[in-house]
């Protein structure tokens, strides 16, 4: 009778909670039987996530999102974005609220192993950099010998500044403050020479809270490495794959210079390697399960990664970083593609 | 023809107390004390009022872009122009602004309605419940030919005032029945009321909702989730049950023993006993903790933030996350400040005016 009973009210708990369910078999399935992609992102990072005036989210992660939404539908807009905190964002990925982590989340060993994730290659190569007043004339991080630096206390950013100087047998004069705004403040109002932080924070502060920010620059020296990467948990390869080259592509199609704008007038290239990869010759979706047209659809709805850095946090957004290790590896940078074939 | 008499009303003696010197001199310059007071008291406002009036009206930028506030010394109340409908609505989707809208005025309404004493008739507590419900359904849509809207996309006003609403007319009457259960000669029920009480009391509001938001999915079976949204209010109802609770317990206590002798001898039951003479009692008693607590924890609502739920604050400091309209910080707290102050000292003044109105209609004891 008991046994009746537990059985019975674990039943209604299933069936309340059915409308729930993410996903019955692998990710990939239950994404295309759902219809959209679910995507975590950050509740507020300018120029990664950030929603604008009218509620629509918008960003270099969110673009991800849009990306993997067009490969796998064909529309830029089957995506359901879901803001998460630092604190959420893993047991989000695990327990299946969300299909793709796309929220600056740094590629690490233990995240990679311990946490249960496939990352993806990096979307954004974050570091530590150093930002100057433009008048004082430095280029670069190596001239900084007996500067005065504004950080923050307790931070690893202490630590890795304290490295660096030791390493090339530099000295410099630290200004250690608590709050994060007085630092900044501190910085611009001259009493420093050199604020660091990491470079896409170092950008916002300037966009934000600098008098002219035309008149501060970054130096291009990463002395910090937090590749930002969208993550996906284990268990499917083919989902994983997909995220995968769909970030690729981006690449691949900045490489050939096709941007969302040329990508119509590509088609008719003759160049194989171009046919191919817009889906003219049949190959390159067959193998992951999707349309061919895929690479066509993500370059036409979102964009090659240059449009989408240039419209998020390069030269047409307000935090005007340069390219720096985020260029094409044929332009000195990290952004690498694997051959499309 | 002799007249009468007439005796002259009394005519107050114009001596030193009266006129504004007068006034000035009883009250603000009484003794060196209160004299020393003033003093300072001007003076700090003489130091703080003409650069807030400045920031915030003389060199303020009512209306146009970013680049403007950034050239100006003031506020840029133009931030809050731009960024008013996301900050109130988050991202409901955009054409069906008019829904959450339309959902906060029925809100107010309902609320100003249910002020007046006249109007507490049995009638009003199935009349929340009907414009809960139907907020609801207003809010989600999906029926009535209105576009579904997933509670994902909820925030900003209506969300907070969800939130706290729907927490406390859930939580109110579970915090009746653990107080009486404290009370309670039942050994099982005291210490279950004892032990939900102390157990979510004991913890912070913060706690609770990492849990139901961290821990609780990693309990479910992989692709079972429970609606984030949903699990944030169950964190908040809990948590006000066992805090309203102990407010109520307290006016129970108040209440002498012979007025449940009475009852007692009256033949009255036990809930009976309770619902017509005891708890009317206790709960006039017990008015400005409990508003107290109400005002406490509907700005507790601010902490669901931590969850990615966008509240009112998490939806102001989302849209300074926008990096064409980056760093307007004090604007955007100022704003939701002003928001939350109105609701907080509509509560407290009409929880004033509500106890002397209580006292004024009843004997006393």
């Amino acid at each position: 009778m008991r046994r009746e009973w537990v059985a019975a009210a674990w039943t209604v708990l299933t069936l309340a909670m059915a409308s729930g369910v993410a996903q019955a078999g692998t990710t990939f399935d239950a994404v295309k039987a759902r219809g959209f992609v679910q995507c975590g992102t950050n509740v507020g990072l300018a120029g990664f996530s950030s929603p604008d005036s009218n509620g629509r989210w918008t960003g270099l992660d969110v673009d991800i999102c849009r990306a993997v939404a067009t490969a796998l539908f064909g529309d830029a807009e089957k995506v359901k974005f879901i803001p998460l905190s630092t604190q959420q964002r893993f047991t989000a990925l695990q327990s299946g609220e969300v299909d793709l982590l796309s929220r600056n989340t740094t590629w690490t060993l233990t995240r990679d192993t311990e946490n249960g994730l496939h990352f993806a290659p990096a979307t954004f190569y974050d570091g530590q950099g150093f930002m100057v007043a433009k008048k004082a004339g430095i280029k670069s991080a190596l001239e900084l010998d007996g500067a005065s630096i504004c950080v923050q206390t307790g931070t690893t950013t202490e630590l890795n500044l304290s490295d660096y100087f030791r390493s090339h047998k530099m000295t410099f004069q630290s200004v250690v403050i608590e709050a994060l705004s007085e630092v900044n403040h501190a910085f611009f109002s001259g009493r420093c020479d050199v604020l660091t932080s990491d470079t896409s924070q170092l950008a916002s502060i300037r966009a934000a809270d600098a008098p002219n920010p035309d008149d501060y620059v970054i130096l291009p020296e990463l002395i910090s490495k937090e590749p930002l990467a969208p993550a996906v948990r284990h268990g499917d390869d083919q989902w994983f794959d997909l995220v995968r080259w769909v970030v690729f592509a981006t690449l691949e199609a900045e490489e050939r210079g096709i941007t969302s704008k040329t990508v119509d007038a590509a088609l008719t290239s003759p160049d194989p390697t171009v046919q191919r990869l817009l889906g003219v010759q049949p190959g390159v979706g067959h193998s992951l399960g999707i349309d061919d047209k895929w690479v066509y659809n993500v370059i036409k709805q979102v964009g090659n990664y240059g449009e989408i850095f240039q419209r998020n946090v390069g030269k047409e957004s307000p935090l005007k970083l340069d390219r720096g290790v985020n260029a094409l590896w044929t332009q000195g940078g990290l952004m690498y593609s694997p051959p499309f074939r | 023809m002799t007249e009468r008499p007439v005796a002259l009303p009394p005519s107050r003696p114009r001596g030193p107390d009266a006129g504004a010197l007068g006034w000035l001199r009883a009250n603000l310059f009484n003794s060196w004390g209160n004299t020393l007071l003033t003093v300072l008291i001007l003076w700090g406002l003489a130091v703080i009022l003409p650069p807030l009036v400045r920031w915030g009206f003389l060199d303020s930028v009512m209306s146009g872009d970013a680049a403007a506030c950034r050239a100006a010394d003031g506020a840029c109340w133009a931030f809050i122009h731009e960024k008013l409908l996301f900050i109130l609505f988050g991202t409901y989707p955009h054409d069906q602004l008019w829904r959450p809208g339309l959902v906060v005025l029925v809100f107010i309404v309902l609320l100003t309605v249910s002020c007046d004493r006249r109007l507490w008739r049995h009638w009003l507590a199935p009349l929340w419940l009907v414009g809960l419900g139907g907020m609801g359904v207003l809010m989600a849509g999906g029926v009535l030919g209105l576009p579904a809207v997933e509670d994902s996309l909820w925030g900003g006003l209506p969300l907070t005032l969800g939130l706290a609403t729907v927490g406390l007319v859930v939580a109110f009457p579970i915090s009746i029945l653990l107080a009486l259960g404290r009370r309670s000669t039942l050994p099982l029920v005291r210490g279950l009321s004892v032990a939900w009480i102390e157990l979510i009391r004991g913890v912070p509001l913060i706690s609770l909702l990492f849990m139901a938001s961290v821990m609780l999915p990693l309990f479910l079976p992989t692709g079972v989730t429970i609606d984030k949204l949903l699990r944030a209010q169950v964190a908040f109802i809990l948590f006000a049950s066992a805090y309203l609770a102990e407010v109520i317990r307290g006016g129970l206590q108040a209440i002498p023993k012979g007025q449940g002798e009475a009852a007692d001898a009256l033949g009255l039951g036990y809930w009976q006993k309770m619902v017509a003479i005891i708890l009317p009692q206790a709960l006039s008693l017990v008015i400005p903790p409990l508003v107290n607590t109400f005002i406490g924890l509907f700005k507790d609502t601010s902490l669901v933030l931590v969850i990615g739920l966008f509240d009112l604050l998490r939806t102001a400091k989302s849209s300074l996350s926008d990096p064409f309209w980056h760093g307007f910080y004090r604007e955007a707290y100022v704003f939701i400040g002003i928001i939350y102050f109105s609701f907080c000292f509509f509560f407290a003044r009409y929880s004033r005016w509500l106890e002397a109105n209580i006292k004024h209609s009843q004997k006393p004891l």
